[in-house]
């Protein structure tokens, strides 16, 4: 049952192929298997999974369960659980037991899927290889030598690995999208404001999103469904209509202009993987697209904008973890100061210290304009060429990483060369426009992934254009060896 | 120190933080009631728990547009909060939120009056919103401090004037004058004990005809009346006196000790926080159309500007009773009661009340009223007698059932009693005497007694003709009618 997608189960559930119990069963017994080897969950909710599969079991039986009633999920730990530590990855909040849910939790869990555990993740979301973590790093299924991406690499990896089917992640610069692509499953950030932040634990407040990691395009349509949709505990989410998700799905292609960023295949990207990308939009063509190349001349700048605009706001979002009301205090403060100073000191890690600072130094007074604001101007000329594009084409296309996974500890000395792997997702975040990423071939026996972008609130086309890609593929349904038996040792 | 302020010019300029009285608090729902227990009206946004949000409480907006509108402002039709970043145990989020470059009111002006009777216009550079810190206690704790967060995200709305004040009597008018209009408008309940309505005081002196402001200093949370103008006086003798010592005076920002009538130096320029303003990202910028705004406009109640104008044009006051009868939205309805009430009595056929009534009911609010209310400590809504009660007493008057003489005994009564004005002028007789006869009694009784004092007079001595009506009233009881007493008096004196 590991195999199937979330949609299989669904049907296999109403077929009475193995109750929901059993199904959360083998789960649970996955993932305690592959948890030494993978360290891609931080926390496993046994118990209470255990009791929201009974609840759905009944459900089920007296037929009053929706489409999602009883399929298994995984939350990256920076959404807020209720009676649930939720760390974000970080020391600070070991000891954090949230008192209350995030809003994506209490619609998924009101829908009645199944919560697993809570998946690693680089420190507070600030990291491409899930190296920051508290917790240590997580693996690639791939190649446990190898990095899972980041900063849901929790997410991307239990995924690949098949012991959770979903997972929910979030995505500030390419959190979702490169780890989906480095460990070869589907991952959507959605458009800023489309899914509620109230509960996620913010990094950068005007770039963070929430969306999901899964193995299909179809799964990833119908736990969407249940996320999306205004919030008025958050004045950023969108007070728009949710389009029916998996309805849209089997559109034709026929007549979809595709734009080929030019930007992106560049001299930074890997030879083979731009082979393997090229190959991939042949199925498009395929399938009646026609491909355009588009230049977005203001996209190269975007990595510096970034790590600007996104330490200035998390050294503020991060500014409330003083040991004063919860998470990690220093023994024995002398004064305050001492107080602050070494539970931050101790309790954060060095990445996180790094962008605090830096984001510290762009805010300060005298530094402002030429860092935070000329990023800001910047940015607004990343979101006129996202415009601009897509008034020539429907969805733009490119690769979602320059390479595949790399070692562990690889670029973890070098944050240049770590940042540098966000250089193609980082551009939708800043324009908050959808995106995502999708299996498209392998190379040196590793994923890649194909990344495709829309306009704002593009959602539905975005799953429809990766959906007629999976249907015509099956890149997304290779598991890693390690992991492929039912049993894992 | 020095009280030689002769050349020197000093300038002041306030920050009014008032609280807004909304129900609830500014980015979260919790309630912001004063004195409940430590921490029982904070949740988890006041408590900046991991990935909890603001929500911005539109009321605070409202009434701040109303302010501003009241003060004749442009209203801005997009503002933006902004983060002031600075760690503070009882600040928990570690940044507070408010408003920087764009405010929701801009430039505005309001008018006091100065000692003289003349105006002045003292210029408002802009109001803005944000929230309140919590509370940090120290007393019972030994080596710790107690962080009570139930003030933390109360809506403010900072209030900045120009540098338009030039003595400390000027900053309190001003100050007055912003505390009586923010409680007309109802978004302020005034509380300065309990710190709604505080503010900080930037104080310079320079040469008298000098161009260039002098180097300020700020006085942080004065939260009294008396204490603005003591603090500002300290401070403008202090700065003369490092002044005229050829010293400099520090930008710096001062703390004033009540205890000991003192600003002392808190911190330098040099020491002060790099609070890294930027627009937060957790809330959208306020727009606000011209429908909103002309809609907050019909809200706006009769300002005490526009009271006092009214009370001088159509009731015939003084500006000076118009100002005092009108400091207070409470007094002036108290006042235009009694007013009204009087003039809907036995003897007027409406109730516009005349020139004359109106007159009469201001010395009597003003005068012997507000003094009792003062003596005591007391608003106007704590009157122990009512606009009713007050008005039966004054309609004594006019009716000549009592003279205005006895009528100040007949008020202490019912300060004292909490009785009608009739219950007393029964119980203790003092009802005037209007019967001719008994008046005549009275007279023909004074002038046997005292034949020399009418000789006198008849031979020229008119003078005297005090002396006989003091008899008289002392016979009667000093219920005698003074003026049907005066014209009997002269006939019978003239035999």
């Amino acid at each position: 049952m590991h195999t199937s997608t979330l949609a299989e189960l669904a049907r296999k559930l109403r077929a009475k192929e193995f109750s929901v119990t059993e199904l959360t069963k083998a789960f649970l017994r996955r993932i305690e298997a592959a948890q030494p080897g993978l360290n891609a969950f931080i926390t496993v909710t046994s118990e209470s999974a255990l009791a929201q599969a009974a609840a759905s079991d009944r459900a089920l039986a007296a037929g009053s369960a929706g489409p999602l009633t009883g399929l298994p999920l995984a939350h990256k730990d920076i959404f807020c659980t209720r009676g649930v530590r939720t760390s974000c990855g970080s020391r600070m909040l070991d000891n954090f037991v949230s008192p209350y849910d995030a809003t994506v939790v209490e619609k998924l869990d009101a829908s009645g899927m199944v919560t697993l555990g809570k998946t690693n993740m680089d420190e507070f979301a600030m990291g491409s290889s899930n190296e920051t973590s508290w917790y240590g790093p997580v693996k690639n299924p791939w190649d446990l030598k190898l990095v899972p991406g980041g900063s849901s690499g929790g997410s991307a990896a239990a995924v690949a690995a098949r012991i959770a089917t979903i997972a929910t992640a979030t995505d500030t610069g390419g959190s979702i999208r490169q780890p989906a692509s480095l460990c070869g499953v589907t991952g959507i950030k959605p458009t800023y404001g489309r899914v509620s932040r109230f509960g996620m634990i913010a990094f950068a407040s005007s770039l963070d999103q929430g969306g999901l990691i899964s193995q299909t395009a179809e799964d990833a349509a119908m736990v969407l469904q249940a996320m999306a949709g205004f919030d008025p505990r958050d004045s950023t989410s969108v007070d728009a209509p949710v389009p029916n998700y998996v309805a849209e799905l089997d559109k034709p292609l026929a007549g979809l202009r595709i734009g080929l960023i030019k930007e992106f295949f560049d001299k930074g990207l890997d030879a083979s993987v731009e082979k393997c990308i090229r190959e991939a939009l042949k199925v498009y063509e395929k399938l009646g697209a026609k491909l355009v190349e588009v230049k977005l001349p203001a996209l190269p700048l975007s990595v510096p904008t970034y790590y600007v605009v996104a330490p200035a706001e998390c050294s503020s979002n991060l500014a409330r973890f003083d040991g004063v009301r919860y998470g990690y205090r220093a023994k024995d403060p002398k004064d305050l100061m001492d107080l602050y100073k070494r539970s931050r000191g101790e309790g954060f890690g060095a990445e996180v210290k790094r962008r605090i600072m830096t984001g510290t130094y762009v805010l300060s007074a005298g530094y402002y304009d030429a860092y935070y604001l000329k990023a800001q101007r910047v940015r607004q000329l990343i979101n006129q060429d996202f415009k601009r594009a897509f008034g020539e084409v429907d969805v733009l296309m490119g690769p979602t990483a320059p390479d595949v996974a790399f070692s562990i500890g690889a670029k973890a000395s070098d944050p240049i060369q770590m940042y540098l792997n966000d250089i193609y997702t980082i551009g939708a975040n800043l324009a908050g426009v959808p995106a995502m990423s999708i299996p498209c071939g392998f190379v040196r026996d590793l994923p890649v992934g194909l990344q495709i972008c829309g306009p704002h609130f593009a959602e539905a086309k975005l799953l429809n254009v990766a959906h007629a890609f999976q249907k015509e593929t099956d890149w997304h349904k290779r598991i890693p060896a390690a992991f492929q038996k039912e049993v894992l040792s | 120190m020095s009280n030689n302020t002769a050349g020197w010019e000093t300038v002041i300029g306030l920050e009014i933080h008032a609280q807004l009285a909304t129900q609830s608090k500014i980015f979260s729902g919790s309630a912001t009631a004063y004195g409940a227990n430590p921490n029982s009206q904070a949740n988890l946004v006041d408590l900046a728990y991991p990935g909890v949000l603001p929500v911005l409480n539109q009321e605070a907006v409202r009434m701040a547009v109303k302010f501003g509108l009241a003060v004749d402002a442009a209203v801005a039709e997009r503002s933006v909060f902004a983060r002031k970043n600075y760690f503070y145990p009882d600040l928990p989020k570690g940044y507070q939120i408010s408003q920087y470059e764009l405010p929701v009111v801009g430039k505005g002006h309001l008018d006091i009056v100065l000692d003289d009777g003349t105006k002045k216009r003292i210029g408002i550079t802009r109001a803005h919103l944000e929230e309140d810190a919590g509370k940090s206690l120290h007393e019972g704790l030994p080596k710790q401090s107690g962080i009570d967060l139930n003030r933390a995200g109360t809506p403010l709305v900072e209030i900045v004037s120009e540098p338009d004040m030039r003595s400390a009597k000027e900053a309190v008018a001003y100050l007055k004058k912003v505390h009586t209009l923010v409680r007309y408008l109802e978004i302020c309940d005034g509380n300065m004990q309990e710190g709604s309505f505080r503010c900080d005081a930037n104080v310079s002196v320079r040469r008298v005809g000098a161009e260039k402001f002098g180097t300020r200093a700020e006085i942080k949370n004065i939260n009294s009346f008396r204490f603005v103008e003591k603090a500002i006086n300290y401070e403008v003798a202090r700065q003369i006196d490092v002044l005229e010592g050829g010293g400099k005076v520090v930008q710096e920002t001062r703390l004033y000790d009540p205890d000991k009538g003192e600003t002392r130096s808190m911190r330098s320029k040099e020491e002060a926080n790099d609070y890294r303003y930027f627009p937060d990202p957790d809330l959208l910028p306020v727009e606000l159309d011209a429908a909103f705004i002309e809609a907050v406009r019909k809200t706006l109640p009769e300002l005490p500007d526009q009271k006092a104008a009214r009370f001088v044009a159509t009731l015939g006051l003084s500006e000076y009773d118009a100002g005092v009868l009108t400091s207070s939205k409470e007094l002036a309805a108290y006042y235009e009661e009694v007013a009204k009430l009087l003039a809907g009595g036995p003897n007027l056929s409406n109730n516009t009340p005349s020139k004359d009534l109106a007159k009469l009911a201001a010395n009597w609010v003003a005068g012997s009223l507000a003094a009792a209310l003062n003596e005591n400590n007391l608003e106007i809504t704590e009157s122990r007698i009512d606009a009713r009660r007050f008005a039966g007493l004054l309609s004594r008057i006019v009716d000549n059932t009592i003279s205005g003489k006895i009528a100040k005994d007949v008020f202490e009564a019912m300060w004292a009693e909490g009785k009608d004005a009739d219950a007393i002028i029964e119980s203790k007789g003092l009802k005037q005497i209007t019967d001719t006869g008994a008046i005549e009694k009275a007279i023909d009784e004074v002038m046997a007694k005292n034949p020399g004092q009418l000789a006198d007079y008849r031979s020229g001595k008119d003078k005297l003709f005090g002396f006989f009506v003091g008899q008289v009233m002392k016979a009667t009881g000093g219920k005698a009618n003074p003026a049907q007493l005066n014209e009997l008096l002269k006939k019978k004196l003239a035999g």
